[in-house]
């Protein structure tokens, strides 16, 4: 593992009395692609801007590569910021853009004139330097952007929601722009948004924030499949969570019936909640399935179809490739792989998480 | 013709009645002698040294307050800005209460308070200070300018730095500029529209006025509005009167192009 490049100490930021983040305690490693994904309000956008220095916390510290940099000015560190809505300067032409920050720098003209070749070549914009930024698409603006920011070779990128601004399709050529481009520079990009998708697809990392904490840190595919709490089960995907009780080590009752399943460690008959993804609920005939249930919705999504059915008194969500009329008859079952058990929120901000639902 | 282009007559109207068609007579006076004949006379009217003179100080006076007037308003707008919407809203009304009462009143007002026995003498007076002799000098006329049209000034700079993004600031910063340099490469520069929307609304003013160089001024300086002021009523010399009001159009016409070639977008503009 590289080694750590930012270390946030107890961050904590209040405006006008209302806390945004509470004692938050967050490191970065060095070449990481580390997403702050959660709903709007949950203090991700305001970790960045503290990253920035656009904002001071009120308490706590900033170490960047060992040094406190908490009180430092944002025009003297050595990241830099691709902005929500890309803020270029538009009485500047692409090339000036481009160039600002080498220019206060006071690198000669030739070592600019490079730069700016070598920054448009890097996001497919070979020959746009005359042009202003009013005359450019939204994707294209927002590559310039990025252009702007990587010429002053940071060490760390931070990307406020850049893509948000953009239609479905251009974001999702732009998600595999960036890990390209994230691949090709070697630096720690730091992304901040509130679409788990593009997080489960760009990151190395995930954080997931909620209330103005810090819900759970892993890759894309822990916090997908084994979500810790019933926030993040909630909000990375659709999800059936279901309140049950742990009988035993790999056993839970789930809503009268008993599952086998593969997690340990809960004690017995401990009140759990249990997430069941959409596309792992298996239907089949009904004198085959663990629990019998009727077919109460059907919309045809692309892909799978998106069922509902009613078994035991809750309604499942049911993504399937296989099509069941509303009003059949199913069975259901569940591989005990596919059921992640979680402990029922105790600590208060688990507590918050719920309400936000 | 449609029904939302009728509801333009009136002003159709209007603007026929009393824009379009005393413009055509101030032509028409501007250049013809008393018989009625083509003449250019009225127009190079203006060479005559006591004319020229009267335009060159209008032209300077309006010139000094315009930059009194830019120096002032460009920090005032800059702090309205920075400020959060319940404060902002007290130091705008601030800025516009004087603006509702009628212009005559308070350059009457001025009047009062400058004269030699005025108001700011009287306590210069009693406090021992030497006083203060500026009515009816130019500096007069220059404080009158500068108190009538600063608002004008203040408005469009105050509309054009708002719009500016906090984002593009932060960018900039963030590229490492410092805020000397922010200024002078990014928040100057987009408020140019503001800054020459506003030299209009108070250039164009101050250049014409009369009243203030009247009130203010006394009878001692003499600005080219007060010339023409004097060709229409004392003189009832309509034709010089028109003909130098010609004149004065096209300085106005110049301050226009220029207005209109850097502010494009009609960005700075308020009314």
């Amino acid at each position: 593992m590289s080694k750590k490049l930012i270390d946030l100490r107890n961050i904590s930021k209040s405006y006008n009395g209302q806390l945004v983040l509470d004692d938050l305690n967050l490191y970065i490693r060095e070449n990481e692609f580390l997403t702050l994904l959660g709903p709007s309000g949950c203090g991700k956008t305001t970790t960045l801007r503290i990253l920035g220095g656009f904002e001071t916390p009120d308490s706590g510290n900033v170490i960047f590569d060992g040094q406190d940099i908490t009180k430092l000015p944002p025009n003297k560190r050595q990241l830099n910021t691709v902005f929500q809505k890309y803020a270029l300067f538009t009485h500047m032409t692409i090339a000036e853009n481009i160039a600002f920050g080498l220019k206060i720098k006071n690198k000669s003209k030739s070592y600019i004139d490079d730069k700016i070749k070598y920054a448009l070549k890097l996001v497919n914009l070979d020959g746009f330097e005359n042009r202003m930024p009013d005359s450019l698409s939204g994707g294209q603006q927002q590559r310039i952007a990025i252009a702007r920011a990587i010429v002053n070779e940071p060490k760390v990128l931070l990307l406020d929601e850049p893509l948000g601004a953009l239609d479905l399709k251009l974001r999702q050529d732009m998600q595999y722009e960036l890990i390209r481009l994230k691949n090709e520079l070697g630096i720690t990009f730091i992304y901040v948004t509130h679409d788990q998708e593009e997080a489960l697809t760009m990151s190395d990392t995930i954080v997931v924030m909620n209330q103005g904490y810090i819900q759970q840190i892993g890759t894309p595919e822990t916090i997908y499949n084994e979500p810790e709490n019933a926030f993040v089960a909630d909000f990375i995907g659709e999800s059936n969570i279901i309140s049950s009780t742990m009988i035993e080590d790999r056993l839970v009752e789930i809503l009268g019936t008993k599952f086998p399943c593969v997690d340990t460690g809960f004690g017995n008959n401990t009140p759990v909640d249990v997430v069941i993804r959409p596309e792992d609920v298996v239907l089949t005939r009904p004198e085959n399935g663990v629990i019998k249930g009727v077919v109460t919705h059907l919309i045809f999504k692309g892909v799978h179809y998106e069922m509902e059915v009613t078994a035991n008194g809750y309604e499942w969500l049911v993504h399937s490739t296989g099509m069941y009329p509303v009003g059949t008859e199913v069975g259901i079952n569940v591989d005990p792989f596919n059921i992640q058990i979680m402990n029922k929120p105790a600590s208060e901000d688990e507590e918050a998480a719920k309400i936000d639902e | 013709m449609n029904k939302k282009k009728m509801l333009g007559i009136p002003y159709y109207f209007w603007a026929a009645m009393f824009i379009v068609i005393p413009l055509g007579m101030v032509f028409y006076y501007g250049l013809t002698d008393k018989t009625g004949a083509f003449t250019l006379e009225n127009i190079t009217a203006i060479a005559s040294p006591e004319h020229s003179k009267a335009l060159f100080l209008a032209l300077l006076l309006s010139f000094i307050a315009t930059i009194i007037c830019l120096l002032l308003a460009y920090p005032l707008a800059m702090i309205l800005c920075g400020m959060n919407v319940n404060q902002h809203s007290f130091i705008v009304l601030l800025f516009i209460l004087p603006m509702w009462m009628n212009f005559l009143l308070r350059t009457l007002a001025w009047q009062t308070l400058l004269e030699k026995t005025g108001v700011i003498n009287s306590v210069l007076t009693f406090l021992k200070l030497p006083t203060l002799n500026i009515i009816n000098t130019p500096y007069a006329i220059i404080l009158g300018m500068v108190y009538n049209f600063l608002p004008f000034m203040v408005l469009p700079i105050y509309n054009s730095l708002s719009k500016i993004d906090g984002n593009v600031i932060n960018a900039a910063k963030d590229l490492g500029a410092n805020n000397v340099q922010v200024f002078t490469k990014i928040t100057l520069p987009l408020t140019v529209p503001g800054i020459i929307s506003g030299i209009t609304m108070v250039f164009i003013p101050a250049l014409t006025t009369f009243v203030i160089s009247k009130l203010l001024g006394g009878s001692k300086v003499l600005l080219i509005g007060n010339v023409v002021e004097e060709e229409f009523t004392q003189a009832s010399n309509w034709h010089l009167g028109s003909g130098l009001s010609i004149v004065l159009m096209i300085f106005i016409i110049i301050n226009m192009v220029l207005s209109a070639i850097f502010d494009k977008d009609g960005e700075g503009s308020v009314l």
